[in-house]
């Protein structure tokens, strides 16, 4: 008769275990545990060690953990909502109403919301934080770069998100907004340059053919509106946003690691 | 070309057979060096034209051919529906179109604030529209005098048909600022 294993070396020696997780049984050395962090596809993209100062609070304030944290619970209470939000100018308004007084939990509108808000400041709070120590400098140059587009996608998330419950402030603000887009250079039907793009009479860029137009799918704020702002806040631009989330961690990794002196 | 059929029959002559660690190999499939890279751009520009291509239609597909919104062009009725002196308020919400008239004749005002594109409302006891976004004030002209809105009210090209109807046409628009005013379809004379 075999020695007696216990259930839990037995777990980690059999098959499931091992064809999981590489590098055999429970980690006993320091290589073995740096391994555990480079075979993982999640845990890759984060360094395998940290020095004790660069992870001080009052120095990282922690506002790059906490956004992508917010991000995380942005995705989870936004895939909750869409059981029951309905993009359209019928249902819109109400649904939201809905979700907030009879929906059990209903609360997950209310957290979406003000975990949205607290994303907006976390991540320029995280920029001031990079900026003052001085974490954008090479060779860390690039992922600056990085995470200006990712402020860009977060500001993008808030205001798409801001027209969905279809309200006065929602449809005056994102009329506003959107307005902006007319002003674009070349692409906007008023903006610097589009008037050169003519033949005699025709204009190419006019109020039903600019850059504005091809964002609110009309002349107007409309159900088109609502539908593409949906689609891009649900799918699009968080789409987009995880693949350079991705690349941001990972540069973190490969630029020397957590606001360190490099 | 005619270099470059001196150096193939050199590379292809039976007295100098090629090394063959050289690459040179020429084993009658037709497929050497310089042909090789005349297909591989070939591939790249076709990849090239199916990106752009592909692309474009992208681009394009977010531009309909069909817009469910009211015309641009549309019958407002009979002049004598309007009273003087007064802005009435019934193309509003469909057409986004005040229609004014004064003792001259009548006037087709955008509700397109001009600061930022808001919709003010008309105040009758107080004789100006009023944007509620950030309080631009307009006269019943459509000249702007308060808030933050930097120009006049836009006017829309209003003409009559042959049925005597008023026709507003909001493709054609007249800027005070720009002096357009005064042309003769910004405004109707009855």
């Amino acid at each position: 008769m075999a020695e007696k294993k216990s259930l839990l070396k037995r777990l980690a020696e059999g098959q499931v275990w091992t064809s999981i997780f590489r590098g055999g049984g429970v980690p006993k050395s320091r290589r073995q545990r740096m391994m555990v962090v480079l075979n993982s596809v999640f845990l890759h993209l984060h360094p395998v060690r940290l020095p004790k100062h660069a992870v001080k609070l009052k120095y990282t304030w922690c506002m790059g953990g906490l956004s992508f944290f917010l991000f995380l619970i942005l995705t989870i209470s936004g895939i909750l909502l869409m059981f029951y939000y309905r993009p359209t100018i019928e249902y819109a308004y109400t649904d939201i109403i809905d979700l907030t007084e009879q929906v059990p939990f209903g609360i997950m509108r209310e957290i979406h919301r003000w975990g949205a808000h607290a994303m907006v400041i976390t991540v320029w709070l995280h920029m001031f934080r990079v900026f003052m120590t001085g974490s954008y400098k090479p060779p860390r140059e690039f992922n600056w770069a990085i995470g200006v587009v990712l402020l860009l996608l977060t500001l993008l998330l808030s205001f798409t998100g801001y027209l969905l419950p279809w309200d006065q402030l929602a449809i005056w603000a994102i009329t506003v907004g959107s307005n902006m887009a007319r002003a674009t250079p070349f692409l906007g039907s008023e903006g610097p340059g589009a008037a050169m793009l003519a033949i005699g009479d025709i204009n190419f860029v006019t109020v039903a053919s600019d850059v504005r137009f091809a964002l609110i799918g009309g002349r107007f704020l409309g159900e088109a509106t609502l539908l593409r702002f949906y689609v891009l806040h649900c799918i699009g631009l968080p789409f987009v946003i995880m693949i350079f989330m991705a690349v941001h961690f990972w540069r973190i990794r490969k630029d020397g690691g957590i606001s360190t002196p490099v | 070309m005619p270099k470059a059929t001196e150096k193939k029959t050199a590379t292809i002559a039976p007295s100098s057979p090629p090394p063959a660690a050289l690459g040179q190999a020429d084993d009658g499939s037709g497929v050497n060096r310089r042909s090789f890279f005349s297909w591989l751009s070939i591939g790249w520009l076709a990849f090239i034209a199916a990106t752009g291509g592909f692309f474009t239609m992208m681009l394009r597909f977010f531009f309909p051919n069909v817009l469910f919104e009211p015309v641009q062009t549309f019958r407002a009725g009979y002049p004598d529906e309007y009273q003087v002196g007064e802005v009435d308020l019934r193309w509003k919400g469909e057409y986004g179109v005040w229609i004014v008239r004064n003792d001259e004749g009548i006037y087709a005002l955008s509700t397109v604030c001009t600061h930022l594109g808001c919709t003010p409302n008309w105040l009758a006891t107080e004789q100006k529209f009023k944007c509620p976004c950030h309080g631009s004030g307009f006269r019943k002209t459509g000249i702007n005098y308060e808030g933050p809105a930097p120009r006049p009210l836009e006017r829309f090209r209003i003409t009559l048909s042959d049925d005597g109807q008023i026709i507003v046409d909001k493709t054609k628009k007249y800027q005070q600022e720009k002096g357009q005013w005064g042309d003769s379809e910004a405004f109707l004379k009855v």
